[in-house]
């Protein structure tokens, strides 16, 4: 049963029918930040034992108000009720007392020392530092995630550093486990064992605040959910009665387009014009992924997928095929026929290749420069730019321009400076820059993390348009659905190594994602052998 | 914290050049209060440290020799600084510079040839550019951070001046005191304005700050080392290759400084001595800052700072201040520099709570 | 000599050359697995050389002059942490003007000491032990200082591996976003590992003025202080190597004075450059292996932190 809270006096709570008192409930919570107002009169009730789901797009406000709860920003209005009396949480180390315990979405642990040293710094009192590895090994025993608690934590794999999170909340019996979007770097089987992990500490008593936009898992896993949109609560309901499209109509709050596309058709005889063969190469970062016989062809109009959890080469692939990394043998890349491995980003783009990196600020863009000198960064030789040394700063402008109206850029003019961009209008720029210099081959990584769903349908469009001209489109992403959404073909990377491509309908989920935990689909056992 | 610290989400243009004003008026305030405690009367000391020295057209020109190698120096430091690469090893590129075009023009003798001076100056180029080759070389091929290494440099290229002029160069005529013999005439710089010591170098001085401006603002080569020094990683996606613009900014300095140091020599000492440097390798680095990076700003930083080093030699003469007091208003101005820049991308904001207090929930921020 | 008693001579000379690097790199190392780089260690051993002579020349007293160095290279650093830590200056630029400022106000306030002599830090005397062959000089020989340097190694060393403090201190230096998040105070553990930093700069300048040549003279540091902050890159921010390092350097700076007593005709600034071109190729040995050194650097040095984002 959905209530639009909407219709509803706002900031009063909808009536729920009385089960255990409320563990948590906040009550008409603001906070205004210079720009915007986080959050709008929020209130929110969760009890003992509950899965409560927070589900918004980015900028929803969800992030400001778990913070609010961890102790970490104070409200400028509302209150705050734990345990039925109000309180002040002055700082996580006073949540902490309280019972509350976070799990954070980027991760708070440090690369260079051990597991039980980071668990160490997460336990404010310390009565409870004591024998902490034997502690940690019990807990992790008891719940199934396991962990050594002398390994150093850079060599540990995402999964496992997840798992190093979640043991420090733990191993202070908390009454809320608050997870931010715990799921985006997991592989499936990986998420369904977080859930049995969650699952049984809600039948312990405890309760989980999941702050998620993934609507199947919330669907999945949560008793309950709160909806955001724009810093106030839109709706809370049962989400297991609910679809999976109104969730997300009520999330973004309009009803969604599928994105259109032609790219069935360009099956037959198309030429390839990125080939990769036999790419392998050593990493020189220290926590890198050695590349290893990577191989796949894409031809014009087609899409290539590459799904695959961060941290298994993509970042490695992406550079070698940008150029930023020469290859081993100028064969090992062929851009239209050209063998380009040991050519530089700037001749890669001359031989019409076009890449948009991982990363906006510091990699695709220079967060201090104008927008015009933003084009003039990867553009200045297929757009003439540059005469004799000299910058053409008028062209330079035109060009930025063009980015601007033509991908709809919300900006104050080719002058604004990158940062002063929202992350979507600044990939739509990035994104926009590329697609304008007429690329026939484009590679672009993670192209819509962290972006709210206008500007990721948006680039998802104009990714698809670009294929529709014959281009050949390399899409790496670790946003499966994404994936399937706008390729043609799908291949996973995992270990530095890459899995054929197979056609996006031939394949499942359950497939994809054991390919993802490194698993091979011909192992004794297949998709039910459940991994180390 | 009694304040807090708010980013403005771009650059005040306004602060940008109103922190360097700040600064020199700051140190102003603190070298008054510095006198005042040293038992001189803050007024005439100030007037003998920033005006006196300007006060006749005798004394704008030698701001102009002093400040001809600041400048000098500053541009070719400023190019470096803003790809994030750090030439503090600068003295020693002034003293190689003087070092191998004062070497040319002793092997001249007392012969006079048009070719004498541009040989020089060549020279000077090249030694600035050889010592600032070893930081860039050790940097690109072995990742051997450039702060250390030309400064480590800097201290062995003082010991080999020393060598020289007590050794192998040593004037035979000099009674035995550590110098060269005097430039002959076709190895000194010429003088541009009679009456005064203002030489070649100062021409070269606006010519560098002339070519500055045109490598920052017009080029694609300003472009590149701008992105390097803001976004490395952009610069590498570009296809800007960062080996090749470190050895342009750590030579570009090294040229710029060893011209300088041939300039000085050749042209207002007369001679190599040890002491042919009052740390102007050093200074430059507060004139780049004070500039913005920019190169005219470098021009209007090397006049400030060769004033400091005008009054100071003032002040020694008539307050009977020790030759350190420079020092520490140099020092004192990058100061109030590095803090007053602080605005030109923060705004400052009061929020009058007690230092240390978290605030509770429920109260204004 | 006989074989013995050059080789004492040899080493209390290699040990008076080391302590003043071991101290001031042990405190620079500290302040920069917080995650702040101080370039500033030249000028707070000037100002710590200079206030810590001018006191003992002034009460005679010599603990009292140590103190009073450490006071000044810590108030020199607090100046530095105000720029850096809560302005948000640039730490290469505010760390050279630190040193710029030492060493003019080193040498104004430096200018009424020279030439003045002083009596040299006292040396620990102990009936029958300190007579000893070899071992008695050596190791129950030396002045407070020297002690203070071993003693300052061992407790960082101990502090930074085994305490809860220091465990918060290096989590500071490898991510302190992730610290701040968690709840710790970033800044004002910076400030507290700075001011420690500048404490023992100037601790290690008394010992220059105070025991190694006890007088001042200006700019009497000559690099050692940039030759401390090569140290710390040396010892890969590990305790351990940084006593190795300061000994090999103090090695090397001895080296300079017996070459020309061996007969070998080299000119005496070729000599004095020994140390200097000893640092560079220290650091290109250390720093052309790549992995460790992004392994064992602070992940945060340098970078400053903003709690508002």
């Amino acid at each position: 049963m959905t209530q639009e809270i909407g219709a509803v006096t706002p900031g009063k709570r909808a009536d729920a029918p009385l089960l255990a008192p409320a563990l948590l409930s906040l009550d008409g919570i603001v906070k205004r930040f210079p720009m915007t107002t986080a959050n709008d009169g929020v209130s929110l009730a969760i009890r003992p034992g509950e899965i409560h789901a927070l589900l918004g797009e980015n900028g929803a406000g969800k992030s400001t108000l778990v913070k609010i709860i961890y102790g970490v920003l104070h409200p400028d209005a509302g209150e705050i009720r734990w345990q039925g009396a109000p309180v002040e949480i002055a700082n996580p180390a006073a949540a902490r007392a309280l019972g509350i315990g976070m799990v954070f979405q980027h991760f708070s642990v440090f690369e260079a020392l051990t597991v039980a040293e980071n668990i160490a710094l997460g336990i404010s009192d310390p009565r409870q530092r004591r024998g902490l590895k034997a502690r940690i090994a019990q807990v992790s025993e008891s719940y199934g995630l396991k962990l050594d608690p002398g390994a150093t934590v850079h060599h540990l794999s995402v999964g496992e550093r997840q798992r190093v999170e979640i043991v420090r909340c733990l191993l202070q019996s908390p009454k809320l486990l608050i997870m931010d979007e715990p799921t985006s770097v997991l592989t499936p089987q990986e998420i369904e064992r977080l859930f049995e992990t969650l699952r049984r500490l809600a039948s312990e008593g405890c309760a989980i605040l999941y702050i998620s936009h993934k609507l199947e898992e919330i669907r999945t896993l949560c008793d309950r959910a709160t909806i955001m949109r724009q810093g106030k609560v839109v709706a809370e309901c049962d989400p297991k009665q609910e679809t999976a499209r109104h969730l997300a109509e009520l999330m973004i709050g309009m009803s969604l387009r599928p994105p259109y596309h032609l790219h069935e058709d360009a099956a037959e005889a198309a030429p390839a014009r990125l080939v990769v063969s036999d790419l392998s190469l050593a990493t020189d970062r220290a926590f890198g992924v050695d590349l290893k016989s990577i191989s796949f062809t894409v031809a014009a109009g087609e899409v290539l997928g590459i799904a695959g959890i961060a941290g298994n080469g993509q970042n490695e692939l992406m550079a070698a095929l940008s150029g930023e990394t020469p290859a081993a043998r100028a064969e090992a890349i062929t851009l239209d026929g050209v063998a380009a491995g040991l050519l530089g980003p700037a001749e890669r783009r001359q031989r019409g290749a076009c890449f948009v990196p991982e990363e906006r600020h510091g990699h695709g863009a220079v967060k201090d420069m104008s927008l015009s000198e933003n084009a003039l960064l990867s553009a200045y030789r297929r757009k003439g730019l540059v005469r004799h040394g000299l910058v053409d700063m008028p062209g330079t402008v035109r060009f930025a321009s063009e980015v601007i109206r033509g991908f709809d850029v919300k900006s104050d003019g080719p002058a604004a400076e990158a940062r002063s961009l929202s992350g979507g209008n600044l990939q739509r720029f990035i994104v926009g820059r590329e697609i304008l210099q007429q690329p026939g081959i484009l590679v672009v990584a993670q192209p819509t993390w962290g972006l709210d769903a206008g500007a990721a349908a948006a680039i998802r469009q104009a990714l698809l348009d670009l294929a529709d001209q014959g281009a050949a489109v390399v899409v790496i992403s670790q946003d499966l659905d994404e994936l399937i959404e706008v390729a043609d073909h799908i291949a996973v990377i995992a270990g530095g190594q890459l899995s054929p491509a197979r056609p996006v309908g031939e394949v499942t989920v359950a497939e994809l994602g054991l390919l993802m935990g490194g698993v091979a689909a011909s192992r004794p056992g297949g998709a039910d052998a459940v991994p180390a | 914290m009694p304040f807090r610290l708010e980013a403005r989400g771009g650059h005040s243009a306004l602060w940008s050049w109103l922190s360097p004003v700040v600064a020199i008026a700051a140190t102003l305030v603190v070298s008054a209060v510095i006198f005042a405690i040293m038992g001189k009367p803050a007024g005439a000391a100030l007037y003998t440290f920033v005006v006196a020295p300007v006060s006749d057209l005798n004394g704008i020109a030698e701001l102009g020799v002093k400040a001809a190698p600041l400048v000098l120096i500053g541009v070719g430091l400023a190019i470096g600084f803003r790809a994030n690469v750090w030439n503090i090893g600068a003295e020693g590129q002034f003293i190689l510079g003087a070092i191998f075009g004062g070497g040319v023009g002793l092997a001249a003798g007392d012969a006079t040839g048009f070719w004498i001076l541009p040989a020089m100056i060549v020279a000077g180029a090249l030694g600035g550019m050889a010592w600032a080759a070893i930081p860039a070389f050790l940097k690109t091929r072995f990742n051997a951070n450039e702060i250390l290494t030309s400064l480590m440099l800097t201290y062995v290229a003082q010991l080999l001046l020393i060598y020289l002029v007590v050794g192998p160069w040593k004037d035979p005529e000099g009674y035995g005191f550590p110098q060269t013999r005097l430039f002959g005439d076709g190895a000194t710089m010429p003088i541009l304005i009679s009456g005064t010591r203002v030489h070649l170098g100062v021409l070269f001085a606006l010519i560098a700050v002339a070519l500055g401006w045109l490598i920052h603002a017009k080029t694609l080569l300003g472009f590149k080392l701008r992105v390097l020094g803001q976004a490395p990683r952009a610069a590498s996606y570009a296809g800007f290759s960062t080996a090749r613009l470190t050895w342009f900014s750590l030579l570009i300095g090294g040229a710029t400084a060893g011209l300088a140091g041939v300039f000085e020599v050749a042209g207002p000492i007369g001679q190599i001595t040890p002491s042919i440097s009052p740390g102007y390798g050093f200074t430059a680095i507060i004139v780049a800052f004070l500039g913005r990076l920019h190169p005219v700003g470098v021009l209007l930083g090397g006049l400030v700072l060769a004033l400091s080093y005008l009054g100071g030699e003032k002040a020694q003469i008539v307050l009977g201040l020790p030759n350190a007091v420079t020092g520490i208003y140099q020092g004192i101005l990058l100061f109030f520099l590095l803090a007053a820049d602080l605005m030109v991308g923060y705004r400052i904001r009061f929020t009058g709570k007690r230092p240390g207090k978290r605030q509770p929930a429920g109260s204004a921020a | 000599m006989n074989g013995a008693e050059l080789f004492t001579s040899i080493t209390l000379s290699v040990i008076s050359a080391a302590t003043p690097l071991l101290l001031a790199a042990t405190g620079e190392l500290v302040t920069e697995k917080s995650g702040v780089l101080n370039l500033g260690v030249e000028g707070m051993m000037l100002v710590g050389a200079v206030i810590g002579f001018a006191t003992t020349l002034g009460t005679g007293s010599a603990v009292l002059g140590v103190a009073a160095a450490a006071f000044a290279g810590a108030a020199m650093a607090l100046a530095f942490a105000v720029l850096t830590l809560s302005l948000l200056a640039n730490q290469v630029a505010t760390g050279l003007a630190l040193t710029i400022f030492g060493i003019g106000l080193s040498a104004l306030i430096g200018s009424a000491y020279v030439g003045q002599p002083l009596k040299p830090l006292p040396k620990l005397d102990i009936a029958g032990l300190t007579t000893l062959p070899v071992i008695g000089p050596i190791v129950f020989g030396q002045d407070a200082l020297v002690y203070l340097s071993f003693a300052a190694l061992i407790g960082v060393s101990w502090f930074l591996a085994r305490s809860h403090g220091g465990l918060v201190l290096r989590a500071v230096g490898d991510s302190h976003d992730a610290a701040h998040a968690i709840g710790y105070d970033v800044i004002r553990i910076r400030y507290r590992a700075t001011l420690f930093g500048g404490a023992m700069a100037g601790i290690a300048g008394s010992y220059l003025s105070l025991a190694y040549t006890p007088m001042w003279a200006e700019n009497m540091t000559a690099g050692r202080g940039w030759i401390a902050l090569a140290l710390v890159v040396f010892a890969a921010w590990r305790p351990s190597r940084l006593l190795l390092g300061a000994y090999l350097f103090g090695g090397i700076t001895i080296l300079q004075l017996h070459i020309q007593g061996l007969g070998i005709a080299i000119p005496s600034q070729f000599v004095s450059m020994l140390p200097y071109l000893a640092t560079i190729l220290v650091l290109v040995a250390i720093s052309s292996d790549r992995t460790r050194v992004r392994l064992n650097t602070p992940a945060c040095l340098g970078r400053p932190f903003n709690a508002a984002g």
